[in-house]
């Protein structure tokens, strides 16, 4: 049994530890929020933060993560970063399939815990590894502006 | 049933689940809530539920269409609540696919247009009447008012709770008036926020990759190396000593064949199917490679082929041309790496089958495995969650990754519910793509530099031949998704000629966002610039002149163009790329403005205008338009999968690399106003990005662009 934290929470898994954490999240925790793109970190779609920091969850093994503190897309909104990230999201209408979403949102909240008032390269540069297929970029950007602007940044 | 919301409604429906979900029950008249019609289900908690009957993949289904119904029901949008319909093509039918269910061809709002505003109009009425009954007053005198019943001269107010169960009583009206398009509330107007978009911002939406059922296994699959291989041997025994996986099976279908491991979870059975050894027989498999497909689709070219589309006489008008001009334009497979991979999941039990899944092709679904499975089309339950994305791959004509799911349920004979998952390599290596074409063109221009002769060639595969619309949309052998938006072409030359070749290869191939138009835009507005430079002509000034018979594409053209500041002068480096093109009866004009840097080109800004008819939902529309720019810059500037002795070289997003946010540029979209019946908009911004920035290059280079993707002509964008 592997000892974690998730979300706050103290857990125990009965996984190999070679298991990445993306699938242990899904299929032994039953935190599905979190996504499978394409399993090499090329997408994006599976990060998580680990001690904070984001994470493609599909390429950490269990191992790696014993004793560290996970966040998923189930527990950002407790955090205030997190909360403003989701709200902006929702108001400026960003999620369109949605499937990629969770990890956009990772992304974006770790950007922005990092970099309250983030210019556009920076936005690029953080946002670069999570693709959207239905390409809502423009969204995405403008809700990071939103978000910044309501954690009281001045994001252009 | 499975109201696809949240996850916390799955589970919370999910109690007795294995085989109990799937239709609703139908409720008679005069319970305690209102169900007028297939589409509304009034609660006494004052929700108003829209059974939506199309799946939303990221296209604004469940959005648009419950903004039909709280127009004419003059709800509030607050309590509106939207839940996906079960498989019944009696009450679901796609109204413009005759007897069919199923979500594509950009036709959910626009088929469901009338039919949900009178199922709102509907449930309305009868509120009003039992209002009117109760507070004995006349129906006339009552109001409605975002949610609010009203009869203002003796002050009585009511929710539509409050009336539900006493409207549950009334006869349904046969025939309800509409609002007249100057009452909208919704319709074109307040935009309201998209229904999912909190459960998509939460992780708590439900998709196909996240369904769980008790005993359900995880089935991962090797897939033959190449397209037409057959299973010869396998040997399971290293995959088995793998703690944990369960159970390893051959399968076999009309679409494919293989080996699937199953397990608890996905992980395990992956490492299970990357321990199998398997031999194959790959006497019938395909072995040509993509230079080679393209060499032989060059030397049918040539060749006569089946016409399409003729007007006047293309060869006279050529052979008295003042000046002609010669093009030919080179066409990739495209894989739709939509970012959920294709998966579903299917139990077997002594009732049928249930299946649930991003499901978008119902009725070709339930008749392709009632077949597989010997059972009848309504045996098969069908739940419709949503998609994480699709692009036409999920409504596929085979029902390929479905079959698969059901052969793997049939092999351990129903034991336990299977989840079928097909990692990223998996759903780019199975085919199923936008097939590889060829275009040859030919113009001829009078002394005046006037457009008088067009020959167009199209080779490429056939979509539909082979399949069940074969019959229906292949006539005189011609494929129409093949030819669409090059045997309509817009432009008045009084000489044309369309021809077709549909040569067969082993590649599975299929509807790509926006069909034939991602190859037929592009030939034809690429070379259309090119005849416009041969004229010495504008490239807005010659497609305003040769489109006077079409309303549509020049109120979208004029738009784009104003809004781009077409014509005006730009820095050095810098240039502008016009095109437009009609999918899905919704026409479409983008500019691209681009300018040369450093090491890269870079895209500076796109305009896009749209004439869809009625914007029911303005923020979709431009939502759509910006999703199918992105979507087509992808394949524009990277996107091809290509083929080597057979085997597909591309398995993942490093190899078949798309858009990111780095490269997305600024787009603007503006909407023609119009108060024609809406047109689809999921697929028709799709086309007209790649010949939009060709022709920006063009202007830019001086050099026309031949084949896509740019990468491959060593153009690349930074």
């Amino acid at each position: 049994m592997t000892p974690l934290s998730v979300n706050g929470k103290p857990m125990t898994v009965d996984a190999d530890p070679e298991t990445p954490l993306l699938w242990v999240l899904r299929d032994f925790l039953e935190l599905t929020g979190t996504k499978f793109g394409c399993g090499m970190a090329l997408c994006g779609a599976c990060t998580v933060h680990v001690d904070g920091r984001p994470t493609r969850s599909c390429v950490t093994p269990l191992a790696a993560v014993t004793g560290r503190r996970i966040t998923t897309i189930e527990g950002i909104g407790l955090h205030k970063t997190g909360r403003l990230v989701q709200q902006a999201w929702v108001a400026e209408n960003v999620p369109q399939c949605g499937y990629c979403q969770s990890g956009q949102i990772m992304s974006a909240t770790a950007l922005l815990n990092a970099n309250q008032e983030p210019s556009d390269a920076q936005i690029d540069a953080a946002m670069a590894g999570n693709i959207c297929r239905c390409a809502t970029y423009p969204r995405i950007r403008a809700a990071i502006k939103r978000a910044s602007k309501a954690m009281g940044g001045n994001s252009a | 049933m499975i109201s696809n919301l949240s996850r916390r409604d799955f589970f919370k429906a999910s109690g007795a689940l294995v085989l109990a979900v799937a239709l609703p029950e139908v409720r008679a008249q005069g319970g305690a809530t209102l169900e007028p019609n297939a589409f509304v289900r009034i609660g006494t908690d004052n929700t108003v539920t829209v059974i939506v009957k199309h799946l939303e993949m990221g296209q604004g289904t469940y959005t648009g269409l419950p903004t039909l119904v709280a127009e004419e029901l003059d709800a509030d949008w607050s309590q509106m609540r939207v839940e996906g319909a079960p498989a019944d093509a009696k009450r679901y039918n796609n109204l413009f696919w005759g007897e069919a269910q199923g979500t594509g061809g950009s036709t959910a709002l626009a088929n469901s247009y009338e039919q949900l505003r009178k199922a709102g109009a509907t449930a309305r009425a009868m509120l009003v009447g039992a209002a009117a009954e109760r507070w004995r007053v006349p129906a006339s005198e009552i109001t409605v008012t975002k949610g609010l019943v009203e009869h203002r001269k003796s002050k009585k107010r009511a929710k539509f709770g409050e009336l539900a169960a006493a409207a549950a009583t009334q006869v349904v009206p046969a025939d309800v008036p509409l609002k007249d398009a100057k009452d909208f509330v919704y319709i074109g107007k307040a935009a309201p926020t998209r229904m999912d978009a909190q459960a998509k911002s939460t992780g708590s939406a439900l998709f196909t990759q996240d369904v769980k059922l008790p005993g359900m296994l995880t089935a991962v699959v090797l897939h033959p190396p190449r397209f037409g291989a057959k299973l010869a041997r396998f040997d399971a025994a290293k995959a088995k000593e793998i703690r944990g996986v369960l159970d390893v099976v051959a399968f076999s279908t009309p679409a494919t064949n293989g080996v699937a491991v199953l397990a608890k979870d996905y992980w395990t059975a992956k490492r299970g199917r990357d321990a199998l050894v398997a031999e194959w027989d790959e006497t019938a498999a395909l072995r040509l490679g993509s230079a080679e497909i393209m060499a032989e689709y060059k030397r049918l070219a040539v060749t006569p082929g089946t016409a399409a589309h003729k007007q006047g006489d293309v060869e006279a008008a050529l052979g008295g041309a003042a000046k002609r001009l010669e093009a030919a334009y080179e066409f990739p497979f495209l894989a739709h790496a939509s970012m959920e991979p294709m998966n579903c999941v299917v139990a077997l039990g002594p009732q049928g089958c249930e299946v649930w899944n991003g499901e978008q092709f119902q009725t070709v679904d339930q008749m392709v495995l009632g077949q597989l499975l010997d059972l009848r089309p309504e045996q098969v339950k069908l739940n419709m969650l949503y998609a994480g994305g699709s692009f036409g791959r999920r409504a596929n004509p085979h029902s390929d990754y479905l079959l698969e799911a059901a052969a793997i349920a049939k092999a351990i004979e129903g034991r336990a519910p299977v989840k079928l998952v097909w990692g990223r390599e998996d759903d780019m290596r199975a085919g199923y793509y936008r097939p590889m074409y060829y275009h040859a063109l030919e113009a001829g221009l009078d002394s005046q530099g006037g457009l008088i002769a067009w020959r167009h060639t199209i080779v490429g595969q056939s979509i539909l031949t082979g399949t069940a619309f074969e019959s229906m949309l292949v006539k005189n052998g011609v494929d129409e998704t093949s030819v669409e938006g090059a045997a309509n072409l817009p432009y008045a030359i009084p000489n044309r000629l369309l021809e077709l070749h549909s040569p067969k290869l082993a590649v599975p191939v299929q509807w790509w966002r926006s069909v034939g138009s991602t190859h037929t835009a592009f030939a034809t507005e690429c070379f259309l610039d090119e005849v416009a430079r041969a004229a010495g002509k504008d490239p807005l000034a010659l497609r305003r002149a040769l489109l006077r018979e079409h309303p549509r594409h020049l109120a979208a053209l004029e738009l784009a163009a104003k809004q781009a500041g077409w014509g005006k002068p730009l820095p050095k480096d810098r240039a502008r790329g016009i095109a437009v093109h009609e999918s899905f009866n919704t026409a479409v004009a983008q500019v691209v403005e681009i300018s040369r840097r450093k090491d890269a080109f870079h895209i500076d800004r796109v305009v896009c205008a749209v004439d869809c008819g009625v914007a029911v939902n303005p923020h979709i529309v431009a939502m759509q338009m910006e999703s199918g720019i992105g979507y087509g810059l992808s394949a524009a500037l990277t996107g091809a999968i290509t083929l080597k002795e057979g085997v597909v070289e591309q398995s993942n997003f490093h190899d078949y690399p798309v858009l990111r946010m780095n490269q997305a540029p600024r787009i603007e979209v503006h909407i023609v106003p119009s108060s024609a019946k809406p047109t689809g908009v999921g697929e028709p911004g799709t086309p007209v990005v790649a010949p939009a920035l060709a022709n920006a290059l063009l202007a830019l280079n001086g050099q026309p662009v031949r084949a896509l993707p740019l990468a491959g002509q060593g153009i690349s964008f930074a």
